[in-house]
């Protein structure tokens, strides 16, 4: 399953990091951040809730860049 | 500007005014210390929280702590000897302000690319129960409800037209200003405005369906599509900045342990702020921001004229293409049968034509419909009768009494009538009355109007090859071929000739870097769309298929488009390669003479916000490409 969504990252390396944090999440195939359009696409593995992983996502990408946001549910 | 920006500006006024005060004060020591300390601590609390945040989560190189530990640096020495604490404040000043003037010009080129495309209204008028027009949410319009779209307003879905006549703007989705003209049965597309008159319209997709949005959706997603600079400038940011680091930390331990061995001066203080000046100067800000803003602009600026491009890397390659290879109907050809000489032997060139125009008037052939069309008012008070189709020949019928065969030679010959041939190439309509032979009419395809022109604008950019491949006779594509000033052409091929021949000429680029692009009307070239560098769909208003298949989609279908989308990608791809080699080039131009201890922090600074500031101007640029 794919979803796309909105987030605000103020430079873009720290959305480059968001992307690889994402990307090492549990339940996250594939991650993509896309700087100028403010979106992340993230496909998730199968049986996995988006939400929950997202919140993991959301709490990796907080490390890497303190504040960057991440709008789901 | 956001509230974050409005805060950041504010503390940056407040401390450029204090600095600007305190160099009226005659203080020393502890006092001048604490003095400057609150300046100081104003513009760079945030800096040096994250910086110890960044600690806790182990990342080392992360440019807030750099900065810390550089400005820190730089205080502490002050302290240690000159007291001199304004040029570190003034490298966080002069940070911060950067770093504003990144986020102020991002979020404005987000909003002009937006603007740009704004092309999707946010409502849609309904009729409801009594007859009055109400605004609703597009989203909720369910396909095959009736919308009414006011003069002035922008269509917001896909629908075929009710009642109404129109004309309709298609400006923002083809970059075409010429007026299209609508009335009930006409399909018209979202993003289009309307101009004269009140139109309503029954809906064929949903709102998130309809063109508007998608072209929408595809730009945005063009940008996840990384180019060949975008992933070099990723690697490069990975490991310059702990390059630079390691650098520096070389640099304030190595000099003076190497002096210090050779019994000199070993002058701690100078590498120390040395190598804090290489700190400064460690993130690649301008570059990492710089690249995807150049792609993001030019991507948009792309669209303005009718052109999208499905990605950056797409982009990029479009600017490399040499070798332009062409389908000829349909995309440099009208695609469509039309009468283009008539050669009677004794009637009148009109009666000919409509004697002929009679004959094929049962018939839906290509051919026969270029005759009605030639002569439209074909239903008059002739009496036509006993049509009678005859396979691989022609039609015959009577027309007030006469017998009238309109066929190919094969035909005349069974009638043991002479035809005469022509020299125009085309197909030869010959017509016989009564059997004799009364004169042929010539139909062919066009090429379209602007075919010509493009293929010179094209030679003009400096492409190389200009190829047409056609199914069609050796006669009729040499001749167009000829007229349209083509380099080679290939005829009568089957589709999977088409790859074969794109594989042939792709063997045959001079280098890696040329590219070769593919021109076709998208449905029936998909496997010569996808074998080819980069895949040109034209004539995609509304056709999904031909979105789907091609890795740059021209909205309507004018081939001089092509040099368009050529000319716009070069530029953005120069404005791009103009920003690596700037910025890396000042960067590295600094570190050189801080190391050599040529440059101060202040330099340092510049290098760092100068360069980001520049770069950022200079790739806004490509949202201004114009015709």
């Amino acid at each position: 399953m794919k979803k796309t969504y909105k987030i605000d990252v103020d430079c873009a390396n720290c959305a480059a990091k968001m992307e690889d944090a994402a990307n090492k999440v549990d339940g996250v195939k594939a991650a993509s951040v896309n700087f100028m359009a403010l979106k992340m696409k993230v496909e998730f593995e199968d049986g996995v809730e988006p939400n929950d992983v997202m919140k993991n996502v959301l709490a990796d990408c907080r490390k890497v860049e303190p504040d960057c946001e991440i709008f789901f549910e | 500007m956001t509230e974050k920006q409005k805060q950041n500006l504010i503390r940056i006024v407040i401390t450029s005014v204090i600095m600007i005060a305190l160099n009226f004060i005659e203080v020393d020591g502890m006092f001048r210390f604490t003095l400057y300390i609150i300046p100081y601590f104003i513009i760079g609390h945030d800096i040096l929280i994250k910086a110890v945040k960044g600690v806790k989560n182990r990342q080392p190189f992360d440019e807030n702590l750099l900065m810390a530990i550089a400005t820190l640096g730089a205080i502490a020495l002050a302290l240690y000897r000159s007291g001199d604490y304004v040029e570190a404040i003034a490298v966080m000043l002069f940070y911060q302000i950067g770093e504003w003037f990144q986020s102020y010009a991002v979020g404005k080129s987000r909003k002009d690319i937006a603007d740009l495309m704004d092309i999707a209204p946010d409502y849609a008028n309904m009729e409801n129960g009594d007859g009055q027009l109400e605004q609703v949410d597009p989203d909720d319009v369910e396909i095959g409800s009736v919308i009414v779209v006011k003069p002035g307003e922008r269509v917001p879905i896909d629908g075929i037209v009710m009642e109404g006549h129109s004309t309709l703007n298609t400006a923002a989705l083809t970059g075409e200003s010429l007026p299209r003209d609508v009335e009930p049965g006409k399909e018209i597309i979202s993003g289009s405005i309307n101009l004269t008159g009140l139109l309503k319209v029954r809906t064929t997709k949903e709102f998130g369906e309809s063109t508007a949005s998608k072209i929408l959706e595809l730009i945005e997603d063009a940008g996840s599509r990384k180019s060949k600079s975008e992933e070099f400038i990723t690697k490069f940011a990975r490991v310059y900045t702990p390059i630079v680091v390691w650098a520096a930390i070389a640099l304030a331990v190595l000099p003076p342990v190497a002096l210090t061995v050779m019994d000199s001066e070993p002058m701690w203080g100078e590498w120390l702020y040395r190598a804090l000046t290489f700190l400064i100067i460690s993130c690649p800000c301008a570059l990492v921001i710089s690249i995807p803003l150049s792609f993001f602009a030019g991507l948009g600026a792309a669209s303005r004229h009718g052109i999208l491009v499905k990605g950056s890397n797409y982009m990029e390659t479009l600017s490399e293409t040499k070798t332009v290879v062409f389908d000829k109907t349909g995309t440099l050809t009208k695609g469509t049968f039309s009468v283009v000489a008539i050669h009677p032997e004794k009637l009148d060139e009109n009666q000919l034509l409509h004697l002929a125009a009679h004959v094929e008037r049962y018939s839906s052939h290509p051919i026969a419909l270029s005759l009605l069309e030639a002569y439209p008012n074909e239903k008059d008070d002739c009496l036509v009768e006993n049509t009678e189709e005859i396979a691989g020949r022609g039609i015959r019928a009577n027309i007030n009494g006469d017998v009238v065969c309109v066929g190919n030679y094969r035909m005349m010959e069974d009638l043991g009538v002479e035809w005469k041939p022509c020299e125009h190439t085309g197909t030869i309509v010959h017509v016989a009355i009564n059997g004799e032979y009364e004169g042929h009419i010539v139909v062919s395809d066009t090429p379209k109007p602007h075919s010509k022109e493009a293929i010179k604008a094209l030679k003009a950019q400096g492409i190389r090859e200009t190829v047409m491949l056609t199914g069609d006779a050796k006669a009729v594509a040499d001749v167009v071929a000829a007229e349209l000033g083509l380099d080679q052409v290939r005829s009568d091929l089957l589709p999977q000739d088409k790859v074969s021949e794109v594989e042939k000429l792709l063997a045959g680029k001079r280098s890696e870097d040329e590219a070769l692009a593919f021109v076709g009307d998208g449905i029936n070239d998909a496997p010569v769309l996808s074998r080819a560098d980069i895949g040109i769909a034209m004539g995609a208003m509304g056709s999904d298929a031909a979105i789907e298949a091609a890795d740059v989609v021209l909205m309507d279908d004018d081939p001089f488009k092509i040099a368009t989308a050529i000319r716009v990608s070069r530029k953005c791809l120069r404005i791009v390669k103009e920003n690596i080699w700037f910025a890396i080039g000042i960067k590295v131009l600094v570190l050189v003479a801080g190391a050599l201890g040529f440059a101060s922090m202040w330099a340092a600074i510049f290098a760092d916000v100068g360069v980001a500031v520049l770069a950022i101007l200079n790739a806004m640029r490509c949202m201004y490409i114009s015709n």
